[in-house]
C-alpha cells in the first residue's frame, strides 16, 4: 500500500513538472517604485542531529562555516558586504551577538557591522527580510543573512535562588557575610534550570501543542506517519540525486569533512507504528518519528539589489518579493502560521494558490503540516477564525516540499528559513516554475510567508 | 432488523441515546429540557432501559458513557425530586433505587468507561465511580466532587461506600465533608480518574464540539483496550500507597481517624449541621460492618437528612442563589466595557480586581500616589495569590493586570460606561465627587456609589441626572464576599438597574436589589444586632464569650470579631447615622463606647487593635485590655431575667430578624428570598437557618414574638416586634416561604 502511495507521488510529480514546463512565462511581480531585490545564492552546512559530529563546537563555529561557505560559493569580495544579519534562537550567552563573532571569524571586514535577530523558528526569515528592508530603504546594497542553531550544547543555568546567592557573594564584604551566604545554600538551590521547547506564556511544550492541534483537525497517527515517511523518502531521493546543492562541505575541527545531512532515514510504516507517543501519553499521536528532531546547523544567503548584483557580474537565482508576518493565539493556534500567512501574502502579490509552482513549508511536525493543510482546505475555518470569505485551499502535494523538509533534513531552528528560500530558488530553476511560496510557523504563535519569483534564466 | 428496532426504540427516548461503534456502545446523555444533566426520574428510567439493552446485546463488548453537553457531564441528582418527597422513607427508597442501578453498573459484565467533560458532581460522580474506568478532560469546566453536604445531604447513591475504597479514607472524608470541587489534575493524582484528555482548540469544528468528540474517540479506544484486556484498571501501587493501605488496615488507626474527624467536624459546625456527622457514620459503618450495612445506613441517613430543617434551609439558599444570579431587569441598552472606580482603598481596589478579572477595562483613580500604589498592590496581590494556587498562570495574571489603569486624574473618563465611587463616607465629599465626575463622563455613563449606609437619594441630590445614579454596596473583602446589594431610588431608571446587575453578575456576584433608605437592607439589619452586641459587652459579656455565643448560634464570625473586621470606626459611623434616622429602636449599646475606642485608635483589625489585639503570630487571639477598660467605664447591669446565654443569643438574633421583616414590610426588600440571601451571603447569618425569613418560618413567629416580648419588658422598644412579624405570629399558616 505504501509503495503504491509513493509511486503515486512520484508519478504525479513527473506529470506535473511536465505541465509546468509547458505552461510558462506568467507576469513578473515587479512593482513600480519598488526596488528589485534578489537572492544571489544560498548555502548551508550539513544539518546534523545534535550530539553527533558537531557536538564539541560552539554556535559561532557553525555560523562561521556557513558564512565562509557563502564567500567561497559566490566569490564575494569580503569588503563588498554592507551588513550582516543572523538569526539564532537558543542563545549561547558568550556570543550573544553571534552574527558579529561569526563574521569576524569568517574573515569579513571588521568594518562590516552585524546584528543578531530572534523570532523562534522563523529567525532567519526575519534576518532575510531585515536585509530586504535595508536594501529597499536604500541603506545597503549587499547584505548577508543567515541563521544558526546549536542544540548539542544549551545554556543550563543555576536556579534563580542560587544565582541570587552567588551574585550577593560578590558584594559581600566580610568573611562572616560570605560564610552566612554560603550557609544559606540549600540542596534544592543546586537543581539546575534546563531550557525547554515550551511556550513561556502557556508553559506548554511545542510537541504537546502539536498533538492537540492534530487532534483538533482530526489528523490520524497514520496520516502523520505517512507524511513523515514521505518527507524522509523525498529527502533521500533528493540527496542521492545531488539536488541538495545548497549543502557545503565542512571540515569539522578535529573531525572529518562533513558534506551530508545525517538525519534522513526512510523507515517503514510498521516500524514507525511501533513508536509510543512522545508528548501526550498514552493516547497521543505525535511521536519521535513524525516530529522534526533536534538539529545543529547554520545557513547563509547573499541578498542584493538587482542593479548591484548585475553590476558585480552575478547571475541572481531569484527575486525576493512580498512577505508577511502573522501571529495568533499561542495556545490553541501555536503552529497555524502558514494557514494565516499564505492567503495574506498571496493577496499582497495578486496571486492565487494555483499560480504557485513550488511550495516549501517548514515541517515542524507531520501533524502540524497536516493540520495546516486541513485548515487551508476549510471554508468554515477561514470564515470562523480568519475573517475570510473562503478558504485559500491546500497546496497540491506534488508541488509541496518535494526535496524533503524539516522532518527529514533536520531543523536547526534559526537556520531553517534560509534553507526554505534557497530550496525554492533551486527548485524553480530545476523544475522551471515561476513563483514559489515559503511558509513557516514559529513559537509564540507566529508565522511567516514569502513569495519568491524565479530569475529569468 | 435488529438495528432498525434499536433505532425506533431510541427515537422514543429523549434523554439517553446510544450507538454501537466497533462493539463499543457509546451512551450519550443529554437532558433537552435543561442546561445541565441531572439524574431525574426520567433520566434514570431511560438509563436503565439503555443499559439493559446494551447488556442484552452479545455484540457489545464494552461501553462509553458520555454527555453531549459541553460544560456538564452530570451535575447531580434532581433536587426537586428529593424535595417533592414527603417522608424520610420516600427519600430512602429513592436512594436505594440509585444504589441498585449503580450496583448493576459496578457489576457490569462489560467494562464501562465514564468520559467526563464538565461538571461531574454528586450523583454524577457516584455514577462515574461505579463505572470501571474514568477519563476526564482537563477543561476548566471539568470538576468532580460531592457537594451534597452543602445542601445538608450526603452522597446517597453509594458514594459514601465507594469513595473511601477508591481514594482512601482521608481523601474521601475531605471530599465528602467539605464538598469541594476537585480539578482534573488533582483527580488523577488521587486516583479518582484514570486518564486525562486535553481540551482542544479550533479545528474543523468548534473547540467545545470537537473536544467532546475527541474525548469520545479516546474513551472508545480505552473501552476497546479494556475489553481486549490490553488496558488494565488496576494501577500499580507505589510504596507510599502500600504503606498507607497497610496503616489504614489497622483498626486502631481507623478508629483514631474517625475520632479526629468527628471532633474536627464538631468544632467547625458546633454540632449545628447534621449531615457531616451522618456522612462519618455511613463511611464508618461501611468499612467496619461491611457493604450491606453500609449501603443501608447510607440510604436511611439520606432519608433522615432530607427531612431536616437544616437541609431545607441550605437547599432554599441554593435555589435563592440561583435566582439571585439572574438579571431580572432585562438586557441593558449597552454593555459596560470600561469601568472607572474612584478611591483605591480596600473596597475600590477590590471592585477593580473583580472587574478586570472578568476582562473589563478598569480605571482605578485615587487622589494620592500612596493610596494608588497601595490599591494597585492589593489588586496585584489578589491575582498573584491565584497564580500561587495555580488557578491562574503568571501570564494570565499579567494580561488581566494590563486592563487596570491606575491614575490620579480624570483622563479617559470620557470613555467610561460606569463609574463606581468608593470614597470616604461623607455626604459632602460624595457630592463633590458626583459633580466632578459628571463634568467629565459621557451622558450614558452610570454613576454608582458604594456606600454602606448613606441614602442614595441624598447622594443623587447633587446629580444632574438622578436616573443614572444607583447604589452598589459591595462587601469586604470584595474578591471573597459573594454578595452585592444594589440600591435603587425612585428616580433610578430600569436600564440603569439592569446595567448595574449585569456588571455585578459579570463580577461573579450574588445580587439582591433593594429599595433606598438609611442602611438599605443589610446595614440596617446588622446595626441593631451590633448595638445589642455592644450592650452585651457593656453588661460584662467578654468579647470571647460574645463570639462563642454568636458562633454557637451558627454565625461563621462572632459578633465582636465581626465588629473588628467591619471596623469600629465604620460601626460607630453607621450606628450614629442610623440612630439619627431610626431613633431609639436602634439604641441599646452606647455609641460612645465605639467612639471612645476609635479615639484611642482601636479601629479594629486594620489598625491592629479593636476588641482584640492583632498582628502577633500566635493563633490565640488576645482581648484588647484597652477596650476592656473602656467597656468597664460604660458598665451596665445585666438584667438577670434576660441574660442567660440563650437569651443573649436571641436578643442579638431577634433584633436582626425583626429589622429584616420590617424591611420587607416597608418595601425596602422586594421578597423574602432576597432577604435571606442578603443576610447569609452578606452578613453571615447562620446558613443552617437559611436566613432570617426561613428562620421565622422554621422557628415559629409566635415563639419568636414571645421571646421578644420578654426582652421588650426589660429593654423597651428595641424589641417591639414589627406588624408583619405579629401577623405571622397570630396566624401560623402565614409563612414567608412555601
Amino acid at each position: 500500500f505504501l509503495l503504491q502511495k509513493y509511486l503515486y507521488f512520484k508519478k504525479t510529480y513527473i506529470t506535473c513538472s511536465e505541465k509546468i514546463l509547458s505552461t510558462k512565462s506568467k507576469k513578473t511581480l515587479a512593482k513600480p517604485g519598488v526596488k528589485n531585490i534578489v537572492l544571489v545564492d544560498g548555502v548551508r552546512t550539513p544539518f546534523l542531529q545534535s550530539g553527533t559530529i558537531y557536538a564539541d563546537l560552539m554556535p559561532h563555529d557553525l555560523a562561521r562555516a556557513a558564512l565562509q561557505g557563502l564567500l567561497n560559493r559566490t566569490g564575494l569580495p569580503k569588503d563588498a558586504v554592507d551588513y550582516i544579519v543572523y538569526g539564532t534562537v537558543i542563545q549561547e550567552v558568550k556570543t550573544s551577538n553571534v552574527a558579529r563573532e561569526a563574521a569576524l571569524g569568517a574573515g569579513f571586514s571588521d568594518k562590516t557591522p552585524a546584528h543578531t535577530v530572534t523570532m523562534a523558528c522563523i529567525s532567519s526569515n526575519q534576518a532575510m527580510t531585515t536585509a530586504v528592508g535595508l536594501i529597499a530603504a536604500g541603506q545597503c546594497d549587499a547584505v548577508v543573512a543567515g541563521g544558526v542553531e546549536f542544540m548539542s550544547d544549551v545554556p543550563i543555568r543555576h536556579s534563580r535562588r542560587m544565582r541570587k546567592t552567588m551574585l550577593s557573594l560578590n558584594k559581600a564584604k566580610t568573611l562572616g557575610a560570605r560564610l552566612s551566604l554560603l550557609g544559606s545554600i540549600r540542596l534544592a538551590h543546586l537543581a539546575p534550570e534546563l531550557p525547554a521547547v515550551a511556550e513561556f506564556s502557556t508553559a506548554e511544550t511545542m510537541g504537546h501543542s502539536a498533538d492537540r492541534l492534530a487532534a483538533a483537525f482530526g489528523v490520524s497517527r497514520l496520516e502523520q506517519d505517512e507524511f513523515a515517511l514521505r518527507s524522509h523518502t523525498l529527502a533521500k531521493k533528493a540527496q542521492d540525486s545531488g539536488l541538495l546543492s545548497d549543502v557545503i562541505s565542512f571540515k569539522v575541527p578535529g573531525k572529518d569533512i562533513v558534506s551530508k545531512d545525517n538525519g534522513i532515514r526512510p523507515s517503514t510504516m510498521e516500524q514507525m507504528a511501533k513508536l509510543k507517543p512522545a508528548f501526550i501519553k498514552p493516547h497521543g499521536t505525535v511521536t519521535a518519528a513524525n516530529s522534526s528532531f533536534l538539529t545543529d546547523g547554520a545557513s547563509a544567503v547573499l541578498i542584493m539589489s538587482e542593479e548591484k548584483a548585475l553590476a558585480m557580474g552575478y547571475k541572481p537565482k531569484a527575486y525576493l518579493r512580498d512577505f508577511v508576518y502573522v501571529s495568533q493565539d499561542p495556545k490553541d493556534q501555536l503552529l497555524l502560521g502558514p494557514t494565516y500567512a499564505t492567503p495574506k501574502v498571496l493577496e499582497k502579490s495578486g496571486l492565487t494558490l494555483n499560480d504557485i509552482d513550488v511550495f516549501e513549508f517548514h515541517e515542524a511536525f507531520a501533524g502540524q503540516i497536516m493540520a495546516n493543510l486541513k485548515a487551508m482546505e476549510s471554508d468554515w475555518f477561514a470564515q470562523t477564525y480568519m475573517g475570510r470569505k473562503t478558504k485559500v485551499g491546500a497546496p497540491p502535494m506534488e508541488k509541496f516540499n518535494s526535496w524533503g523538509g524539516s522532518l527529514s533534513l533536520g531543523h536547526p531552528f534559526a537556520a531553517t528559513g534560509c534553507r526554505l528560500v534557497t530550496t525554492v530558488a533551486h527548485r524553480l530553476q530545476k523544475e522551471g516554475g515561476q513563483y514559489g511560496l515559503v511558509a513557516a510557523c514559529a513559537a509564540g504563535g507566529q508565522g511567516h510567508a514569502m513569495v519568491i519569483e524565479a530569475y529569468p534564466q | 432488523g435488529g438495528s432498525l428496532l434499536c433505532l425506533s426504540l431510541s427515537a422514543a427516548r429523549t434523554h439517553v441515546s446510544y450507538e454501537v461503534k466497533d462493539n463499543v456502545a457509546v451512551v450519550r446523555i443529554n437532558d433537552p429540557t435543561s442546561k445541565v444533566n441531572t439524574l431525574s426520574r426520567h433520566m434514570q428510567a431511560e438509563m436503565v432501559e439503555v443499559m439493559n439493552e446494551i447488556w442484552g446485546n452479545a455484540a457489545v463488548k464494552s461501553a462509553v458513557l458520555i454527555s453531549r453537553k459541553p460544560g456538564c457531564f452530570i451535575a447531580g441528582a434532581d433536587i426537586n425530586m428529593i424535595q417533592a418527597c414527603k417522608t424520610a422513607e420516600e427519600v430512602t427508597s429513592l436512594s436505594q433505587e440509585g444504589q441498585k442501578i449503580f450496583d448493576q453498573v459496578e457489576k457490569s459484565p462489560i467494562p464501562i468507561v465514564a468520559a467526563i467533560n464538565g461538571s461531574c458532581l454528586g450523583g454524577g460522580l457516584e455514577f462515574a465511580i461505579a463505572c470501571q474506568y474514568r477519563i476526564a478532560t482537563k477543561s476548566k469546566k471539568t470538576i468532580l466532587g460531592t457537594p451534597e453536604v452543602m445542601l445538608g445531604l450526603l452522597p446517597g447513591a453509594g458514594g459514601t461506600q465507594r469513595l473511601p475504597k477508591m481514594v482512601g479514607l482521608p481523601a474521601a472524608f475531605d471530599m465528602m465533608l467539605t464538598g469541594k470541587n476537585i480539578r482534573p489534575d488533582k483527580a488523577k493524582k488521587m486516583g479518582l480518574v484514570h486518564q486525562l484528555v486535553d481540551p482542544l482548540g479550533p479545528g474543523l469544528k468548534s473547540p467545545e464540539e470537537r473536544t467532546i468528540e475527541y474525548l469520545e474517540e479516546v474513551a472508545v479506544d480505552f473501552a476497546k483496550g479494556l475489553a481486549g484486556r490490553k488496558v488494565t484498571v488496576e494501577k500499580k501501587k507505589g510504596l507510599v500507597q502500600k504503606i498507607q493501605d497497610f496503616v489504614m488496615g489497622l483498626p486502631p488507626v481507623r478508629k483514631q481517624i474517625y475520632k479526629t474527624v468527628h471532633s474536627k467536624v464538631m468544632k467547625q459546625s458546633k454540632g449545628l449541621y447534621p449531615a457531616p456527622l451522618k456522612i462519618i457514620e455511613c463511611i464508618q459503618t461501611g468499612i467496619e460492618k461491611g457493604n450491606a450495612a453500609g449501603y443501608l445506613t447510607e440510604s436511611q441517613n439520606f432519608g433522615k437528612l432530607a427531612m431536616t430543617s437544616e437541609s431545607r434551609a441550605l437547599i432554599g439558599l441554593y435555589h435563592g442563589q440561583v435566582t439571585c444570579k439572574k438579571n431580572h431587569f432585562g438586557k441593558p441598552e449597552r454593555d459596560v466595557k470600561k469601568l472607572a472606580v474612584l478611591g483605591a482603598g480596600l473596597m475600590g481596589a477590590g471592585i477593580a480586581q473583580v472587574t478586570i478579572d472578568k476582562g473589563v477595562a478598569t480605571i482605578l483613580k485615587d487622589t494620592t500616589e500612596e493610596g494608588l500604589a497601595r490599591g494597585h498592590q492589593q489588586v496585584y496581590k489578589g491575582l498573584n495569590d491565584k497564580t500561587k494556587k495555580k488557578s491562574l498562570t503568571t501570564f494570565e495574571r499579567d494580561g488581566i493586570m494590563s486592563l487596570l489603569s491606575g491614575q490620579l486624574d480624570y483622563r479617559d473618563f470620557e470613555n467610561a460606561d460606569m463609574v463606581i465611587e468608593a470614597v470616604f463616607e461623607d455626604l459632602s465629599i460624595k457630592h463633590k465627587v458626583v459633580k466632578e465626575v459628571e463634568a467629565v463622563i459621557p451622558p450614558h455613563c452610570i454613576f454608582a456609589t458604594n456606600t454602606s449606609a448613606l441614602p442614595i437619594k441624598d447622594i443623587a441630590a447633587a446629580s444632574k441626572r438622578p436616573e443614572k445614579v444607583i447604589g452598589m454596596h459591595y462587601f469586604s473583602p470584595v474578591d471573597k464576599m459573594q454578595l452585592l446589594e444594589i440600591i435603587t431610588t425612585n428616580k433610578t431608571s430600569k436600564d440603569t438597574t439592569a446595567s448595574a446587575v449585569a456588571v455585578g453578575l459579570k463580577q461573579g456576584k450574588v445580587i439582591i436589589v433593594v429599595g433606598d433608605g438609611p442602611g438599605f437592607y443589610t446595614t440596617r439589619c446588622l446595626a441593631p444586632m451590633l448595638a445589642e452586641a455592644v450592650r452585651a459587652l457593656q453588661e460584662g459579656v467578654g468579647p470571647k464569650k460574645l463570639d462563642s455565643l454568636t458562633t454557637g448560634f451558627g454565625f461563621p464570625v462572632g459578633a465582636a470579631t465581626l465588629a473588628d473586621e467591619v471596623g469600629i470606626d465604620v460601626a460607630a459611623h453607621v450606628a450614629e447615622d442610623l440612630g439619627k434616622a431610626f431613633g431609639t429602636r436602634f439604641g441599646g449599646g452606647n455609641v460612645e463606647v465605639l467612639k471612645m475606642m476609635v479615639q484611642k485608635g482601636f479601629k479594629g483589625r486594620k489598625s491592629g487593635k479593636g476588641c482584640y489585639v492583632y498582628g502577633a503570630k500566635s493563633k490565640e487571639k488576645k482581648v484588647n485590655s484597652g477596650a476592656e477598660d473602656i467597656l468597664k467605664s460604660f458598665k451596665l447591669t445585666a438584667p438577670p431575667a434576660v441574660s442567660a446565654d440563650e437569651d443573649i443569643q436571641y436578643r442579638l438574633v431577634s433584633r436582626f430578624v425583626n429589622e429584616a421583616v420590617l424591611c420587607l414590610q416597608e418595601g425596602i426588600l422586594p421578597d423574602p428570598v432576597q432577604g435571606d440571601i442578603g443576610a447569609v451571603f452578606g452578613l453571615g447569618f447562620p446558613p443552617c437557618l437559611g436566613g432570617p425569613f426561613r428562620f421565622v418560618d422554621s422557628h415559629g413567629a409566635d415563639k419568636l414574638v414571645q421571646k421578644m416580648k420578654r426582652f421588650e419588658e426589660a429593654y423597651g422598644n428595641q424589641f417591639t416586634p414589627c406588624q408583619l412579624l405579629l401577623d405571622h405570629a397570630k396566624d401560623s399558616s402565614k409563612r414567608f416561604h412555601k
